[in-house]
């Protein structure tokens, strides 16, 4: 137990004396939770509209007032001839292009249905889907009070049935992304730092020959794991403290569970991803064959972790992976606990995954260090 | 009694990585306070060989027992026993002077008040009181080799294995070096050393002298002399590794 102090306080001096790494370690994540929280949104805003309007008809132009009412489309630019409105989309100058046809007006009356032609690019296909959406919805709208207008008889006489969906979101009344985005991305910056000091930890001891030293020591292989990990335990747990208070100071996200909660998952998932950092560093000689192997699975456990795509739209491969991606349950009971206020019981499946996920992975980095080659 | 005198036994050690014997069974007894010269050219297998009797690199076959305890089981026996200095500096750089004295004898078990104690000595004998706060890593060389030196007789172990240690460093240090090794082989502590410097090898109480993994010559400086009928340790070094 004494060994392992040592351990600790010579760790903790290393650290702290280190005068680089300091604000790496807590500034450099809290600045990226404070962007990435404010840009990584999934609102499709201020899309760049155009329109060519072949009718120039009261009904046309009402239809592209419509547009211009809209919080969600911007620039409204007239096009003459499709030609114009192709190469402006080429360029990138706009992604939605209304195409309104000769006597739209006059077949609407007529036929009582029209089409209309939209462009929409679709490089980001998600954002297109929600264009779509919203285009459909307008025109929609549009066409009912037209129809309304035009025809308030037949509209009774066919079929008075008029459905209308009132959604009701729960535990995140008002669809804020912050909401829901910041406990994944504090979830992200804990899992990294502590991942990547972790790994690159022990490797650096091997490159300086220190470890070695170490080596021919009588030191038990537990003693010095734990006293290694101890330090970066406390730097998570500091991430999370700090994270958790600018998300209730900056971003206001509500705070419905218990924080306790919160606190002993963290305390448990933070042993997961040391014993993975350790794993690495076991495994490789260079701190720069370190930092890539620990970058493969950031990247990895990230997009699979339900944090920007959600895991129910994965093929079926991949959601079976995602049961071994220990940020995965971390965004879950932080999302439920945070957002929902999920207590104990309500977790206990991710919290028992990982408290054997924790002594899988520490059990490999203890038994992976050898001090004998 | 016999015995109990021969702190390091070893009997056909032998390392292979894969076809190539980097250290090709080797025999050789070291008794208790001898200063025991380990020679031999670059790549000779000076060191894997070395790293064997520390504990830190199994054996492919052969035997070795260092203060008693064997090299193949109980390595972190021997470990508890050895102090070991390696090539490669390999204090910590940014600790200070006294942090590493004191994280090192942490390591080993030994008790605070111990340590301080330990620490006021070592730093008042190498001179370095006034530097005691200071990053080690801001340090000259042959300070650094003297310290560390000290640092690895910190638990008062029975053999101290130094690998290279004068490497580098300016012939004043150097002597002041070997009267730090003199005074730790009187206290009764066996000093098992490599070094390239043939002047030292005519320090050492025995000396061995490596050849491609195999020892080809082991004697007193003196009875080597002779037996290569050369004037010094330079050119029995010469006719034996040039073979």
């Amino acid at each position: 137990m004494k060994t392992i102090l040592y351990i600790i306080q010579k760790e903790f001096k290393q650290i702290f004396r280190n005068k680089g790494m300091l604000p790496i370690i807590f500034v450099l994540p809290l600045l990226q939770l404070v962007i990435l929280s404010n840009a990584a949104t999934f609102e499709v805003k201020n899309i760049k509209f155009g329109y060519i309007d072949n009718d120039h008809t009261t009904t046309s132009r009402a239809l592209i007032e419509k547009f211009n009412a809209s919080t969600y489309f911007d620039v409204l630019t007239d096009f003459s001839s499709e030609g114009f409105a192709k190469s402006a989309m080429l360029k990138g100058e706009i992604d939605v292009v209304l195409d309104i046809p000769n006597y739209f007006e006059r077949d609407l009356q007529k036929e009582k249905h029209n089409s209309l032609g939209i462009t929409i690019n679709a490089i980001d296909g998600a954002a297109a889907g929600v264009e779509n959406i919203y285009v459909n919805e307008i025109v929609q709208n549009f066409n009912q009070h037209l129809k309304v207008d035009l025809l308030p008889l037949s509209n009774q006489q066919i079929q008075p049935i008029n459905i209308d969906t009132i959604p009701l979101f729960w535990y995140n009344e008002t669809l804020n992304y912050k909401t829901f985005m910041v406990p994944g991305i504090l979830v992200l910056l804990v899992s990294m730092i502590t991942l990547f000091l972790s790994g690159m930890n022990i490797v650096r001891e091997k490159e300086i020959g220190t470890l070695e030293q170490i080596n021919v020591t009588p030191i038990k292989k537990s003693q010095f794991i734990i006293g290694k990990l101890f330090p970066f335990w406390v730097i998570g747990m500091g991430l999370l403290t700090v994270g958790l208070l600018l998300a209730r100071l900056i971003f206001n996200v509500p705070m419905l569970g218990s924080l306790v909660l919160m606190y002993l998952y963290t305390s448990i998932y933070i042993l997961v991803i040391l014993g993975i950092g350790l794993f690495i560093s076991n495994f490789t000689d260079t701190q720069q064959q370190a930092m890539f192997i620990a970058w493969f699975f950031v990247v990895i456990f990230i997009l699979m972790s339900g944090l920007f795509t959600p895991i129910e739209s994965m093929p079926g491969w991949a959601q079976m992976v995602t049961e071994f991606n220990p940020i995965k349950y971390y965004v879950e009971v932080m999302r439920m606990v945070m957002l929902k206020g999920s207590g104990f019981t309500d977790i206990l499946p991710q919290l028992i995954k990982t408290v054997l996920y924790a002594i899988v992975m520490n059990g490999l980095a203890v038994w992976s260090y050898k001090k004998t080659n | 009694m016999e015995k109990n005198n021969k702190v390091i036994q070893v009997e056909g050690l032998t390392k292979l990585f894969g076809d190539f014997a980097a250290v090709n069974a080797i025999t050789f007894d070291v008794e208790k306070g001898e200063i025991f010269g380990f020679l031999g050219a670059n790549g000779a297998g000076k060191t894997t060989a070395m790293k064997m009797l520390i504990g830190i690199s199994n054996p492919t076959s052969g035997k070795a027992k260092v203060a008693g305890f064997d090299v193949f089981t109980q390595a972190e026996d021997i470990k508890k026993n050895i102090g070991y200095m390696s090539q490669k500096f390999a204090l910590y750089d940014d600790l200070t002077v006294r942090e590493n004295i004191t994280f090192f004898g942490g390591i080993y078990g030994l008790s605070r008040k111990r340590i301080k104690e330990k620490s006021t000595v070592l730093i008042n004998e190498l001179g370095l009181e006034k530097v005691a706060n200071t990053l080690v890593g801001a340090l000259p060389l042959g300070w650094k080799q003297k310290l560390s030196f000290s640092v690895s007789l910190l638990h008062d172990p029975k053999i101290v294995f130094l690998d290279e240690p004068t490497g580098g460093v300016d012939p004043i240090t150097r002597r002041q070096f070997w009267e730090m090794i003199y005074k730790a082989a009187n206290q009764g502590i066996t000093v098992f050393v490599t070094t390239h410097y043939m002047d030292e090898a005519e320090y050492c109480d025995r000396v061995s002298i490596m050849v491609n993994g195999k020892i080809e010559a082991l004697d007193t400086p003196k009875k080597l002399k002779e037996q290569f009928n050369a004037k010094n340790m330079n050119d029995v070094f010469l006719k034996l590794a040039r073979g």
